[in-house]
């Protein structure tokens, strides 16, 4: 069979379409037109200043550049200040479309989603190691630094190396309280944070096709933990229920073709899998939640691109409801977008969390890279429902992150140590 | 493009957070950020680039978050290349755009020690340990990767091009 009419997995397939061709191969470096652009409050003032030098005067498409200041706003300190006005200067200057002033921004992995600008078959960077999360929507969609952002901006242009694929089927039933952010954390615990390197990472299976789309986007957020390029799923019912109000249907759906090469297929039987904690200081220490009981805490953090949707807050808030926060434990939870955090408010989550001793926050990413809002001390320990756990990630570098889904922070947030729900409720 | 310089030895994933953490991430200016560079990982890591200037490590390199900032600051730093058995590909992307050379080996990270004295030919992909006198021969990068250093960088690699 000659390499043409190989049969090409999606990330192929997107690729190759982004290049107006039919076919790429495995390893081979292509120069792809992009959909989307991204950058942050923190990535996009470098991106800017490289912007400058390379000289267009603008950007490709000021539709297609997506700017929101998320991670240090609102404005830390003065220097964030600075970084923000910069991007903000750049945005108006630009006509960019998609700014998101604080009012309107939300973290940006959720934001962008929720808005519908990101859409099937698109290919999007982001200077974000997060940006994975869209393949969720089954886009290829990957984390780039700010001269990659720069170069795109300016050209629509980048270049990619195709990946090999690796294949994850997910089977069996859920346990209870178990969701997407369970099921990574498994497989990143199962593969290791170098595991994918390089690879696009296929989200498949009975199992994960009865997942909402709140859990494959927290699925897809993490492949970078592992190393991965893209963490794909292929479009379904569930997908284009979502997609269904914000687009007007107008987007290409690509499917791995049958016979497509894996360089690994993992079967994962997700009937075995309890309630998942990474232990510090790599996301694939993951271990059972229960076996960690004896781990006190001093803060818990719900919210961030990993955690921070609609799904996980109704999951809080079941466990939260009538309960109160440890006295020695502070809890911060924070909707990612402010159309979640009015949902929140509606569904009266946002009362029960406020009730049972919470600090509910505006949208930030603030905690979770240690910038702002739960910022840890020395010694001090948090349970989080965000995607890190390095040393320092949240502050000190004397202190620890133990990630988990929004049941286990729930639950470890009442009984002041790490424990699920059933020990609480 | 021949570097001669000493290495400094760390593990493996050494993570964007240890390079430059985030509570520095407030400004883009290179020798501020080189200032904090691996403070989280290695206090001594500012004594030690005065005389050292080849950093080898495990696998995984560079792995989290895409902050370009980290090989900035590495760079700013006074470091003139990276060898490691693998890096993450963001920060593999980042390094080569910004122009710091980055070499894969996991022969020759395994085997080169703290302080020992390295040779880089990049052009031909030699690694030689002169301390301990071994030749590691490594893969030569693509041809298109190759063309973005030789320019010094992608931003300066673009603008070439599209004046073409």
């Amino acid at each position: 069979m000659s390499d043409k009419n190989k049969p090409q997995t999606i990330a192929q397939k997107i690729l190759a379409y982004h290049c107006g061709r039919d076919h790429v191969s495995e390893g081979e470096i292509v120069n792809a037109v992009v959909d989307i652009v991204l950058g942050n409050d923190i990535t996009l003032p470098i991106a800017i200043e490289e912007f400058d030098k390379i000289g267009t005067g603008r950007v490709f498409d000021k539709e297609k550049v997506v700017v929101v200041p998320d991670h240090f706003a609102p404005n830390k300190d003065i220097k964030s200040a600075q970084q923000c006005k910069f991007i903000r200067e750049f945005a108006r200057k630009q006509e960019i479309k998609n700014y998101f002033e604080v009012g309107k921004m939300g973290i940006e992995h959720v934001l962008l989603p929720e808005l519908g600008l990101v859409l099937p078959g698109n290919l999007v960077v982001g200077a974000d190691s997060h940006t994975c999360t869209y393949g969720a929507l089954g886009a290829a969609s990957t984390g780039v630094g700010s001269t990659d952002v720069a170069v795109a901006m300016a050209t629509s242009r980048l270049w990619f190396m195709v990946p090999k694929t690796i294949k994850f089927i997910y089977s069996g039933s859920l346990k209870k309280w178990i969701t997407g952010k369970d099921l990574i954390l498994y497989t990143i615990g199962l593969i290791g944070v170098d595991g994918a390197l390089y690879k696009s990472m296929e989200f498949s299976g009975p199992a994960v096709n009865k997942l909402s789309m709140d859990s494959r986007f927290t699925m897809s957020n993490m492949a970078i933990e592992a190393g991965g390029k893209f963490g794909i799923f292929e479009v379904d019912g569930i997908t284009e229920e979502f997609l269904k109000p914000r687009s007007d249907g107008n987007y290409k759906i690509f499917r791995s073709d049958q016979g497509a090469e894996y360089e690994k297929i993992y079967n994962i039987n997700c009937s075995d899998i309890e309630l998942q904690v990474a232990a510090p200081h790599l996301p694939s220490n993951a271990r059972n939640a229960s076996d960690l009981s004896n781990v006190t805490i001093d803060q818990v953090v719900i919210g961030c691109c990993t955690n921070g949707r609609i799904e996980d807050l109704r999951i809080a808030a079941e466990i939260l409801n009538g309960r109160k926060v440890d006295g020695n434990i502070r809890t911060i939870i924070i909707p990612a977008t402010q159309n979640i955090y009015l949902e929140a408010l509606k569904k009266g989550y946002i009362e029960i969390f406020i009730n049972s001793g919470c600090a509910v926050s505006t949208p930030t990413c603030g905690p979770c890279l240690g910038g702002h809002m739960g910022v840890l001390a020395e010694g001090e320990r948090a349970v989080s429902t965000t995607n890190r756990n390095f040393v320092g990630r949240m502050g000190h570098p004397k202190s620890e992150v133990y990630l988990s889904g929004p049941s286990v922070a729930a639950a470890s947030a009442v009984a002041g140590r790490i424990a699920t729900p059933e020990e609480v409720m | 493009m021949i570097i001669r310089e000493r290495a400094i030895k760390y593990g493996d994933n050494v993570n964007t957070d240890v390079i430059i953490p985030a509570r520095y991430l407030n400004t883009t200016d290179d020798r501020e950020l080189a200032s904090h560079c691996f403070e989280d990982l290695d206090k001594d890591f500012k004594k030690k680039v005065e005389e050292r200037k080849i950093i080898v490590a495990g696998s995984n390199f560079g792995c989290g978050s895409s902050r370009e900032h980290a090989p900035l600051s590495i760079k700013a730093s006074g470091v003139k290349a990276i060898i490691a058995s693998s890096f993450a590909r963001i920060f593999f992307r980042n390094a080569i755009n910004i122009g710091l050379p980055v070499i894969a080996s996991i022969e020759a990270s395994n085997f080169i020690q703290d302080g020992d004295e390295l040779e880089i030919d990049l052009s031909s992909g030699k690694i030689k340990d002169i301390t301990k006198d071994k030749i590691f021969e490594v893969n030569p990068l693509p041809e298109f990767i190759q063309r973005i250093i030789r320019s010094g960088g992608y931003v300066k690699f673009t603008k070439e091009n599209i004046r073409k």
